[in-house]
């Protein structure tokens, strides 16, 4: 058993953003991105976060990281609340805080070489010499799998698998503590996909790192986390060990997430049962009274799952979701 | 049973600025009436052009068809004169793309590209198509339908835009549907809903469907069998049960055993090594050769066809590949 020294600790965070109308651009409501949510990241575990587009993973991500304010909660890091650090201040604490995206190339810069992308986290946060600094890239490359003696190579040379390994290499240069993750497998081919994860999973024995892995991708996230939890139109509904969080969802939307997953393997396609929710997801910046689910939930009822909004609580032991139907 | 379509041979490449791209190098399959055939394969391995050349929905130049033959009731495609291909193509084939907004035209209300097709294939007046279209619509499951054929594409949702188009690809009530990645781009609890509709529909009409997948997922529950494409190759090609219990390629065995399982049953993920092939020359040995565990001298001299395997349960099972993998041996004596 893990000693369970908690890493980031999430309070109320809130993230609206604002639409606005019209000539005098006159603000006409939020998008409720991310409404009000809560947990806590271990240090050494890695916490997966899923659910559908548009939920607010990626905005839950960017906020934690301070990378645009929030509306309202607290985020602690190590201890230290963030949310009212100044810029200078903040600086300190990001070498401690990096990510990973989706896209590999779209946070590469394309005229730099991948030398001096690995290298300019070192040349801003430390006073290393460049002879240090190239040891160090040459060494980071080596360590993700990739030759130490590209470093004079633009990304285009390198493919989508290769190139997520170059921003890997930048995010642990400054041996972070946290890394985000936010589906830096999504644009990968299946095969290239099992590479990353594996390196992913390599670096945080080896560096003792702390994830926060964003996805849709159900099963490799039960795959790669310690911990899951689920989103629904800016909330989270439930958060749990995985295998209880699998193996025992307790909320409707996770339980239909969960079966509309489709598995390789046509013996156990035949027979699943499938939950098939009705309609769309609604829209964050008018989000459905009382439970947000409501409107597609198999099982609501008429009468507190539209007026009251659920209470978030330990319904089994470290196992927590917010539905009014659980006992 | 009658196969629908019958392909041979085709190949496809495209003529581009920085040289030739070898995308279809010689694939072969048929389909069965009401049959569910499932193509799978990593991105680039040539399921969309393999298909879109069928119907020359490929730009052409750069792309051209080397070779090949396409039978569809009786017909080769690939000797259509354009105009001919088009009356086919949104009456007997249906053709779901990836991308929802590819197969609509947003400038044109809904209900007209529904209903444009069953005036122009089935001869039908305005007012038989519009009530047709409605039936559709509901049949598709979008709620007040009769109230929603007024309104354009970008009105609904994608979920919604992609049932639109499974309406328009079966308004004719096609003897084939090819639907490329139709769930991809969707949530999975919409991608539940478009599969779930999709196996009724079928039941329903009985047509043949031809899926384009790169989620084995969604192929393991959805087909009866299965052709899995590498460098624009079919190097495998079973029945469903079959393919997935004992896969006899060694890319095929790769790829499923890098797919993590929602049981949790998988310990460390196998990488596949390497990358996929570029495709920049003809192929004229294995494909798979310079990632595969297996390969032994005969190929990288020599591709491999695909060839009948003796399996346990019988049926169809095809394997483009020199190493017999449970054997551990070569499959065939080498040549002298
Ligand atoms: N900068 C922004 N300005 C306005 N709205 C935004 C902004 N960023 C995100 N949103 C909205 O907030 C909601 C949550 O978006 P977010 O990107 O966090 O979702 P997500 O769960 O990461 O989805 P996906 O799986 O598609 O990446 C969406 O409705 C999105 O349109
Ligand atoms: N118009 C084009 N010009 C040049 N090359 C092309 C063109 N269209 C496709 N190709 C190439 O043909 C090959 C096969 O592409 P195809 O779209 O069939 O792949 P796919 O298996 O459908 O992949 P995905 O899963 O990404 O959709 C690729 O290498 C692609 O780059
Ligand atoms: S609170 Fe009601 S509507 Fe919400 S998930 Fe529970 S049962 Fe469904
Ligand atoms: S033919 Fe050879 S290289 Fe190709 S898959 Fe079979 S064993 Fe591997
Ligand atoms: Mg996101
Ligand atoms: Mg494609």
């Amino acid at each position: 058993m893990k000693t369970k020294e908690v890493l980031v600790k999430v309070d109320n965070l809130k993230k609206h953003f604002p639409i606005y109308e019209g000539v005098i651009r006159r603000q006409v409501g939020a998008v409720k991105a991310v409404d009000g949510v809560s947990f806590e990241i271990f240090k050494g575990e890695t916490l997966g976060l899923v659910g559908e587009s548009g939920c607010g993973k990626s905005t839950t991500g960017r906020t934690l990281l301070m990378l645009h304010p929030p509306t309202d909660g607290s985020i602690q890091f190590k201890g230290q609340e963030i949310t009212d650090k100044t810029g200078q201040e903040m600086r300190s604490i990001r070498p401690d805080m990096q990510m990973i995206f989706q896209d590999p190339h779209a946070c590469l810069n394309p005229r730099m070489t991948v030398g001096s992308i690995i290298d300019e986290p070192l040349r801003e946060h430390t006073n290393d010499s460049y002879e240090e600094r190239l040891k160090l890239v040459q060494s980071l490359l080596e360590l993700v799998g990739l030759n130490s003696s590209h470093t004079n190579r633009y990304p285009h040379e390198f493919s989508g698998g290769q190139r997520q390994r170059i921003g890997i290499a930048r995010a642990i240069a400054l041996k972070p503590e946290f890394i985000m993750c936010d589906e830096p497998i999504a644009a990968l081919d299946v095969s290239i996909q099992a590479q990353v994860v594996n390196l992913l999973e390599e670096l945080q024995e080896e560096l003792g790192l702390t994830y926060l892995f964003i996805s849709h991708d159900l099963s490799m996230v039960r795959h790669i986390a310690d911990r899951v939890a689920v989103m629904y139109l800016g909330k989270i509904v439930e958060l749990a060990e995985k295998d209880a969080l699998y193996g025992e969802p307790q909320h409707p939307y996770t339980q239909a997430l969960l079966s509309a997953v489709p598995v390789p393997d046509p013996l156990k396609e035949i027979d699943r049962e499938r939950v098939i929710l009705k309609g769309d997801v609604p829209s964050p910046a008018n989000p459905p009274s009382g439970c947000r689910f409501h409107t597609r939930c198999p099982i609501a009822n008429d009468k507190e799952c539209v007026t009251i909004d659920p209470e978030w609580r330990e319904v089994r032991p470290g196992h927590f979701a917010a539905c009014h139907l659980i006992d | 049973m009658q196969s629908v379509l019958e392909v041979n041979n085709l190949r496809t490449r495209f003529r581009t600025q920085d040289g030739t791209v070898y995308a279809v190098n010689g694939v072969s399959f048929s389909i069965d009436e009401g049959e569910m055939l499932g193509v799978v394969g990593e991105s680039g391995s040539g399921k969309s052009v393999t298909m879109m050349s069928l119907l020359k929905l490929i730009p052409m130049p750069p792309g051209e068809i080397a070779s090949g033959q396409a039978i569809f009731e009786g017909n080769d495609l690939l000797d259509m004169k354009p105009d001919e291909l088009r009356q086919l193509r949104g009456h007997h084939i249906g053709f779901i793309f990836q991308d929802p907004m590819t197969s609509l035209n947003p400038v044109l209300t809904v209900g007209h590209q529904i209903m444009e097709p069953l005036r122009t294939h089935l001869g039908m007046t305005k007012q038989e198509a519009a009530a047709r279209a409605i039936e559709l619509l509901e049949l598709v499951g979008i709620p007040m339908a009769d109230q929603r054929l007024k309104d354009y594409p970008h009105q609904f949702s994608g979920g919604m835009r992609q049932r639109v188009v499974i309406a328009i690809a079966l308004g004719c009530n096609p003897k084939l549907l090819i639907a490329d990645e139709p769930t991809t781009a969707l949530d999975v609890t919409i991608q539940a809903q478009i599969i779930d509709l999709i196996k009724r529909l079928q039941k329903e009409f009985g047509m043949a469907i031809v899926w384009i997948s790169h989620d084995l997922g969604v192929v393991a529950g959805l087909a009866d069998r299965v052709a899995v494409m590498y460098g624009g190759l079919i190097v495998e090609k079973a029945d469903v049960r079959e393919l997935y219990s004992n896969p006899q390629h060694p890319y095929t065995r790769g790829l499923l055993g890098s797919l993590p399982r929602l049981d949790g049953t998988d310990d460390k993920l196998v990488n596949i090594k390497g990358q996929p092939p570029n495709l920049r020359q003809e192929p004229t040995s294995c494909p798979f050769a310079p990632r595969c565990d297996f390969a032994f001298d005969r190929c990288t001299a020599e591709n491999p066809l695909l060839e009948q395997v003796n399996n346990k349960g019988g049926g169809m099972h095809e394997v483009a590949c020199w190493w017999d993998i449970d054997a551990e041996k070569p499959r065939y004596d080498q040549k002298s």
